[in-house]
């Protein structure tokens, strides 16, 4: 009793102190040197996006000669697609770590220590902040150097990566609140084809004007994560589009305060389940 | 003779069952089968219909150019998911048990590979009335929609016998990407969004080589009335079969050597 009254009290969920940052730091260098000594943990997610780009890029390319499309290269268009595809291997990525953790009792044992929650749910999230970025370089050097085009110019890059970076760790917060709630990487797995639903029901293919059927547009326009593509894409197409890249950055924060909330909700419930 | 009263189509005709009896109490296994299929109708005959518009599209109708994909994708899907319980069963045990018992374990081959095929034209029940529903046009003859059928489940026993090889190698649920990937690739690299001449790129250059390429383009012909290269296709999924049976048959060899 005493034991998990102890416990509960370390993985509270109190306000970020120094000790905290502390607890953070060791976290994310667990999880950083984790993401780095496992490159199956990165492969997939540069390899898969990558592929794709390049399928549609040659396969949709005939989409470019429609009135009113943005671009006369859909490797420059298609390009949000990839970015937010990375985004959604960050959520797997978060999900199963923190489901191993928790399969293979690692959890258990920070529960003895006086880890603060917010550090557990900060520190898991570096590596996917390190993901993010990798594969928002990877992306960038690839795809410019087949020829596609960063029209919001070398200023256009940090805001680009702080996008991705964001992002990821938006959807990287989702995936750790399915892991924690689940504990169970196969369960992780099986919300993936939910995240391609969200993927493929977007304006990721063609700009949602030139949707034709309507109940898909109107299926891109609620979906948030049509303006994450849109974010992305506009700093490669159209260069610096407030409202596109704004309606990004709050979606993507929207993402990350849900997300949040939901990994700590869940961190909550774990803790008294175990 | 009934080939279901031999030694073989007894063993075939049990672990079709079983397998088939699994699929209907655990609809968890069965349920990816049909909505995948019915997911990539709905993302690329909805979302993409605009391309349909490009100059040099010469097809009628976007929803059946894409109805006819999604059925030879569901075919080789459905091949794929009797991958993934092959290597199930063997990891759990299940079939170095059917190994034991069965006279001739090629038996175990057939029974997949009807489960597939039954799982398969299930898939294609369903997709077919979704798109009929939301538009597709089938202007072929009864024979026309036959050939589609043959292409289709030729293609769905070729994809069931290479999941196998891989399944019976390998023995465990983990090497399910080796069986996934492959697919993916021969899948996609075909011309899935517009017809061949429209393809640019490198992924033209893999299309003219690739078998599902034929296949889909001689079914895309045959729904629309008019059949082109029909012999080519079956001739393209007749090779793949004899060429997969061989790769089945030593991946058995294999799961029975390592007992």
């Amino acid at each position: 009793m005493n034991a998990t009254a102890t416990a509960l009290r370390g993985v509270g969920l109190g306000g970020v102190s120094a000790g905290t940052l502390t607890q953070v730091g060791y976290l994310a260098r667990r999880s950083i040197t984790r993401t780095v000594r496992q490159p199956i943990l990165i492969i997939p997610s540069l390899v898969f996006p990558l592929f794709l780009l390049a399928v549609n890029s040659s396969g949709l390319d005939a989409a470019t000669l429609l009135p009113g499309f943005p671009t006369n290269s859909y490797l420059t268009f298609a390009l949000g697609l990839t970015f937010m595809q990375g985004a959604l291997f960050a959520t797997m990525g978060a999900g199963q770590s923190i489901a191993g953790d928790i399969q293979h009792g690692f959890f258990n044992r920070l529960q003895l220590t006086p880890l603060r929650g917010p550090a557990l749910i900060g520190g898991q999230l570096a590596g996917v902040t390190l993901q993010g970025l990798i594969q928002g370089v990877a992306y960038l050097i690839i795809a410019l150097a087949f020829g596609a085009h960063l029209e919001a110019g070398i200023a256009g890059v940090p805001v680009l990566f702080a996008l991705s970076a964001l992002v990821g760790v938006a959807f990287g917060s989702l995936g750790l609140a399915i892991g924690l709630r689940t504990g169970n990487g196969e369960a992780v797995q099986g919300v993936f084809p939910l995240m391609f639903v969200l993927l493929f029901l977007s304006s990721g293919a063609l700009p949602r004007h030139l949707i034709e059927a309507d109940w898909f547009q109107t299926v891109a326009t609620i979906n948030p994560v049509s303006y994450l593509i849109e974010g992305f894409r506009s700093l490669f197409v159209s260069g610096w589009d407030g409202e596109a890249l704004g309606l990004a950055f709050g979606v993507a924060l929207a993402v990350l305060a849900f997300g949040m909330w939901a990994a700590t909700t869940a961190l909550r419930g774990r803790m008294e389940r175990t | 003779m009934n080939p279901f009263t031999t030694r073989f189509g007894r063993a075939a005709r049990a672990i079709a069952w079983r397998q088939l009896h699994v699929m209907v109490t655990k609809p968890t296994l069965i349920l990816p089968s049909v909505i995948f299929p019915l997911f990539f109708f709905a993302a690329f005959a909805g979302g993409l219909s605009a391309v349909s518009a490009a100059p040099s599209f010469d097809y009628p109708s976007y929803t059946t150019f894409q109805y006819v994909f999604v059925l030879m994708q569901s075919a080789i899907f459905g091949g794929v998911f009797t991958g993934f319980a092959i290597a199930a069963d063997f990891e759990f045990g299940f079939a170095r048990r059917m190994l034991l018992a069965t006279h001739n374990r090629s038996a175990l081959i057939g029974g997949y590979a009807i489960a597939a095929l039954v799982r398969a034209l299930l898939v294609w029940v369903v997709v077919t009335v979704v798109a009929l529903a939301t538009g597709a046009e089938v202007a072929g003859s009864v024979g026309d929609l036959l050939g589609i059928l043959a292409i289709a489940v030729m293609l769905n026993f070729a994809a069931t016998l290479f999941a196998s090889g891989v399944a019976m190698r390998f023995r465990t649920l983990q090497a399910a990407p080796l069986i996934q990937l492959p697919a993916f690739l021969i899948i996609m690299t075909a011309p899935v969004y517009v017809p061949r001449d429209l393809i640019e790129g490198w992924v033209a250059t893999v299309a003219d080589f690739n078998p599902m390429t034929a296949t889909l383009e001689a079914g895309r012909a045959l729904i629309i009335g008019a059949p082109a290269e029909t012999l080519l296709a079956l001739g393209v999924a007749g090779g793949l079969i004899a060429v997969m049976i061989n790769w089945a048959r030593t991946g058995l060899r294999r799961a029975e050597a390592a007992g």
